[in-house]
């Protein structure tokens, strides 16, 4: 697993702020602690945050010019579906569920814990079996 | 964000009798507000011409704003500045967005690195740098063609107050 790079393209999620939970695209490098980043898809405004409220994500989108403009750079988000590239990957999905999770009613939690002894039991049952 | 605006500050010295249309003096200066902007016209007018704020007048002060605030530039600074046993000059570079970014940074940089407050600093020219005149190598090493690196060593803040904990089970991952 080689750990993501900061670089013009790269996706970003961030994760402190006023925009905390959306993505946006690195568009230029400012210095060691900062880029500055754009998502005109995802209501990001161009600004310059630092790496402290932000976490790399493994997307980067291709052909990306360094200080793109946001309407062209909103044209090649749209092209190369980062929406959906993002909703497949697992970080995504556990990010999801988290928010399913806190939103659901009692009767949901039941069904979960339900769920989870089934599944937990089930594995229990395959380390037993296997030989250490 | 930053801490100063930039102003245009127009002076002149007192209409007279023998002078009735006096030279007119423009300075860019870098300060918090109106009022200290202006204060720091007379600071400077003072040191260069035979004109003080009791025998001059202030003509105008408009602020100046960034024509690209939103496009990341590389500033060089140079600007004067008293130690402990002297004044020196100095030129300094900073990768930021505005000059007025650029210039709390210098001020910030001049305090840790040299001790030097904003009464000892003065800011003689803020340029824009092409890269190709750029003079420093912490500067030049981030204008390359295709940058990219990872973030090593990364040590995680937590998002609020209420996910931080003393003591945790196990060691934290500190890949990016």
């Amino acid at each position: 697993m080689t750990a993501p790079l900061v670089q013009v393209g790269r996706v970003v999620l961030v994760t402190y702020g006023p925009d905390a939970g959306k993505l946006a695209t690195v568009v230029d490098i400012v210095d060691h602690n900062r880029v500055l980043v754009d998502g005109p898809t995802t209501g990001v405004k161009r600004q310059v945050l630092s790496f402290k409220r932000l976490s790399l994500t493994k997307i980067v989108l291709e052909n990306i010019p360094r200080t793109i403009g946001s309407g062209a750079l909103a044209k090649k988000v749209a092209a190369q579906d980062l929406e959906g590239k993002w909703n497949a990957t697992a970080r995504a999905q556990k990010l999801a569920q988290r928010t399913t999770r806190a939103n659901l009613s009692d009767f949901g939690r039941f069904k979960v814990y339900l769920l989870r002894k089934k599944a937990s039991a089930i594995k229990n049952k395959i380390a037993k079996s296997v030989k250490v | 964000m930053s801490r100063f605006n930039e102003y245009q500050v127009i002076g002149r010295k007192q209409v007279t009798e023998t002078d009735p249309n006096p030279t007119l003096y423009r300075m860019r200066i870098f300060a918090p507000n109106q009022v200290v902007a202006k204060s720091r016209f007379w600071y400077f007018l003072k040191q260069f011409r035979k004109v003080k704020k009791a025998t001059g007048e202030i003509v105008s002060v408009n602020q100046i704003h960034e024509k690209k605030p939103t496009q990341v530039k590389t500033f060089g600074i140079w600007l004067r500045y008293d130690s402990r046993s002297g004044t020196h000059n100095m030129y300094k570079e900073y990768r930021e967005l505005t000059r007025t970014e650029a210039v709390f940074a210098c001020y910030q940089d001049m305090a840790a690195r040299h001790r030097a407050r904003f009464r000892s600093v003065q800011i003689i020219r803020v340029a824009e740098v092409a890269t190709k005149d750029v003079r420093r190598p912490y500067i030049s090493q981030l204008l390359t063609k295709g940058l990219k690196f990872p973030l090593a060593h990364r040590v995680y803040r937590h998002a609020t107050k209420r996910h931080s904990s003393l003591f945790i089970a196990k060691r934290p991952a500190t890949h990016a």
